[in-house]
């Protein structure tokens, strides 16, 4: 006979994550806890400049004096900075010199999560940095991009080789100071990826950086900083697994984004952390702070999303609309099953005249999570003819879970025209019945309506990862409807 | 192809299909009519698998298997279609992704390899002309803002798509103007032949100018009370049910 209606919204039951193995390898860690010590040995392990290391010192000293911040809509027990591991590098026998040196432990690792280390079997056209614990273990394609001026590298290696630009660049967006996961990781950021597109260089493949968290008890910090000089064009992607673990583990990571005038960059994240089990055991602390500054005029700033993993997120991916005619954009699909938690949004700063925003939000909750939408458009008194477009859609399998939407809206330029637009809906029996009466069973109706409902922010990814994350979204609510 | 016995079904506790016998051969159109509220629509949910009802006794034999043992998709995929009265809404899903999802699902089944994209499109334009359907409407979101006649036009385009062994039209005319209507129905006799079956529920005659049955019932309290052939139905356009619901009153007092 078949289900009753009922049962179908009552059987959450959560679903496989498919990356949740852990590799075995030996590792090279930093004592548990945070002190300057940890700062100090951070920065010595990574052989780095004293300027360096003064920006660290100063970014903890200030850490140590502010509080965790405690208003978004999530709830978590108290972290124990003390209780983490700071620096966890997977052990490679010899400093690899090429690709081809790279321990094939690392290596089968990347294969088995489908990002491949060798240069020939990678997808033409996409450039990867990959980043497990706290060090990258190698970056693809970087000659062919030195050939067209590109510079992509591991922030690492960033510091060391291009110290100027960093200097210059890193902390211009988000300063240390900026709020309590920005300050710690100032700190203790141990790697993470670099870009640097030069004047007028169209770059010629996508770039991406995969963050896999392997060891127990560490904590990610990546930085990565993005600078698209004038008239020049770059699209990046990130992609993100941990492995099933009982604890929670906290990623806290910094993005900067300066785009140039007449500069496009394209900043897209596919994020999967481990979520927790069922029962919300286990799963990763997601507190990132990303920010983009459209620096000149007729720049562009637009961040893509699709967030399905972690047990609890809290991320604003920002722009700041600095240069005239400049442009910001944000497309979201964040979802929640099970116990997942969700505080995501964006920020929009206008302050150069004439500039645009456009903000897509579709937040999907299942299970017992909760999923809201925070996001604030800001126009400045000197910012005329300032334009902002938010939708604020939300989806809401079984009766259990909860969306929120919190709007901030800030005018202070009566030429600015803002409009913001919110809806929830929930999946209804009939339109899975209906799709169940064309033949479909009720995972690939869910399937289908979600990806029809997050189809606006879909379209925006880049081809090669739009199928994937179409999957991944049907995968991640797997089990949440009958 | 369709053997119901004895059927009876109810929602929550009020008992709508009180016993339904009705046997339809390949080839074959059946009409079922009858006043509003007495078990039409119920019937065609029934064979469809809807959750909301229970069946509470009876058997339906579909192509020798159980039917009732059967998920709603399966029975959809076993060759049972249901034209919907209410079409539903699926933003952002266009019907040629709808389609192009439930035919490969189908084809999954019946142990075929999905069509590709040029397959798919082949097979689409072929049956667009079959319905009279514009490609615009396909590539809309499904079923949202359509009007009524698309939206009836939409559902008959699929059952072309889907090449069902044995339809259902649930009060498909209702809501149509005379050029839909036409319309609708050309699509359906276009798709009759001597190895499908249609069972066309409705409460009025009009359609059945269209679509002429071999057969007519009259569903009245749960109950087929009358079988006829087209003739029934003149009858009924004629006099009204209300002769219909005398004779059965008097019978039941």
């Amino acid at each position: 006979m078949p289900e009753q209606p009922d049962d179908i919204l009552e059987q959450i039951t959560s679903s496989e994550y498919k990356y949740g193995f852990v590799t075995n390898i030996e590792a090279d860690e930093a004592p548990k806890g945070l002190s300057e010590d940890t700062v100090r040995f951070i920065s010595a392990k990574k052989n780095e400049p004293s300027w360096m290391l003064e920006y660290r010192l100063k970014a903890f000293r200030h850490w140590q004096k502010m509080e965790e911040p405690k208003w978004a809509n999530v709830t978590y027990p108290t972290i124990d900075f003390q209780d983490i591991i700071y620096y966890s590098a997977p052990k490679q026998k010899v400093a690899p010199k090429s690709l081809d040196e790279i321990d094939p432990e690392l290596r089968n690792t990347f294969e088995k999560l489908g990002i491949s280390l060798n240069e020939q079997k990678r997808l033409t056209g996409v450039a990867v940095d990959a980043v497990m614990d706290s060090v990258s273990v190698a970056t693809t394609f970087k000659e062919e991009l030195s050939k067209v001026g590109v510079i992509f590298c591991s922030m690492s290696e960033a510091i060391q080789e291009h110290p100027d630009l960093v200097k210059k660049y890193l902390g211009s967006v988000v300063p240390a100071t900026d709020n309590y996961f920005t300050a710690l990781n100032s700190a203790v950021f141990s790697d993470g990826s670099f870009c640097y597109i030069p004047k007028g260089v169209r770059c010629p493949m996508e770039l991406s950086t995969y963050f896999r968290i392997n060891a127990k008890n560490t904590g990610q910090f990546e930085r990565t900083l993005i600078v698209a000089e004038e008239e020049s064009y770059v699209s990046y992607l990130e992609g993100c697994t941990a492995p099933m673990r009982d604890e929670n583990q906290l990623h806290a990571a910094v993005v900067e984004l300066i785009a140039k005038e007449k500069a496009e960059i394209k900043y897209s994240t596919v994020q999967n952390w481990y979520p927790g089990d069922k029962e919300g055991k286990g799963g990763i602390y997601n507190f990132v702070t990303k920010r983009g500054i459209c620096a000149g005029d007729h720049s562009k700033i637009s961040w893509t999303q699709v967030e399905t993993g972690s047990s609890v997120t809290w991320k604003y991916p920002s722009v700041i609309l600095k240069g005239d005619y400049s442009i910001g954009e944000f497309y979201s699909v964040a979802v929640t099953n099970n116990l997942q938690q969700a505080d995501t949004g964006t920020k929009m700063i206008h302050l150069g005249k004439n500039t645009r925003s456009r903000i897509v939000s579709k937040g999907i909750s299942a299970g017992k999570s909760n999923n809201s939408y925070r996001g604030l458009v800001n126009v400045a008194k000197n910012a005329s003819n300032a334009r902002n477009f938010s939708q604020c859609d939300s989806l809401l399998l079984g009766d259990k879970c909860g969306a929120h939407t919190f709007p901030y809206i800030e005018v202070k330029n009566n030429t600015a025209i803002v409009e913001h637009e919110a809806t929830t809906s929930k999946i209804g029996e009939d339109q899975i019945f209906y799709c169940n009466q064309r033949g479909m069973d009720t995972e690939t109706a869910v399937a289908l309506i979600i990806n029809g409902f997050a189809k606006e922010v879909m379209n925006q990814l880049p081809m090669e990862f739009a199928v994937e994350a179409q999957k991944l979204l049907a995968i991640s609510l797997e089990g949440s409807v009958g | 192809m369709l053997k119901i016995e004895n059927l009876q079904a109810r929602i929550e506790e009020k008992e709508i299909l009180k016993g339904i016998n009705l046997t339809i051969k390949p080839g074959e159109v059946h009409a079922i009519m009858g006043p509003n509220g007495s078990g039409k629509s119920t019937l065609a949910s029934v064979l469809a698998g809807r959750a909301d009802y229970e069946v509470t006794g009876g058997s339906v034999d579909f192509l020798g298997k159980d039917l009732l043992e059967l998920s709603p998709e399966d029975r959809a995929k076993e060759g049972l279609f249901l034209a919907f009265q209410y079409p539903v809404e699926i933003p952002g899903v266009s019907t040629t992704n709808f389609m192009k999802t439930a035919l490969n699902e189908k084809r999954k089944y019946l142990g075929l390899d999905p069509l590709d994209a040029a397959q798919f499109l082949k097979l689409m334009k072929e049956k667009m002309k079959l319905v009279q359907i514009d490609q615009s409407l396909l590539s809309r979101s499904l079923n949202e803002g359509f009007s009524g006649g698309e939206k009836k036009r939409n559902e008959i385009f699929q059952m072309a798509m889907l090449e069902p062994k044995l339809a259902i039209l649930d009060e498909t005319d209702s809501g149509l103007d005379i050029d839909a209507l036409r319309i609708v129905a050309n699509g359906v006799n276009e798709l009759r032949s001597k190895d499908n079956a249609f069972l066309v529920v409705t409460h009025y005659q009009r359609l059945l100018e269209y679509i002429v049955p071999d057969f007519v019932h009259v569903l009245y309290k749960g109950r087929i009370v009358k079988s006829g052939t087209k003739e029934l139905a003149l009858e009924l356009e004629e006099r009204g049910y209300d002769f219909i619901k005398e004779e059965v009153d008097q019978a039941i007092a």
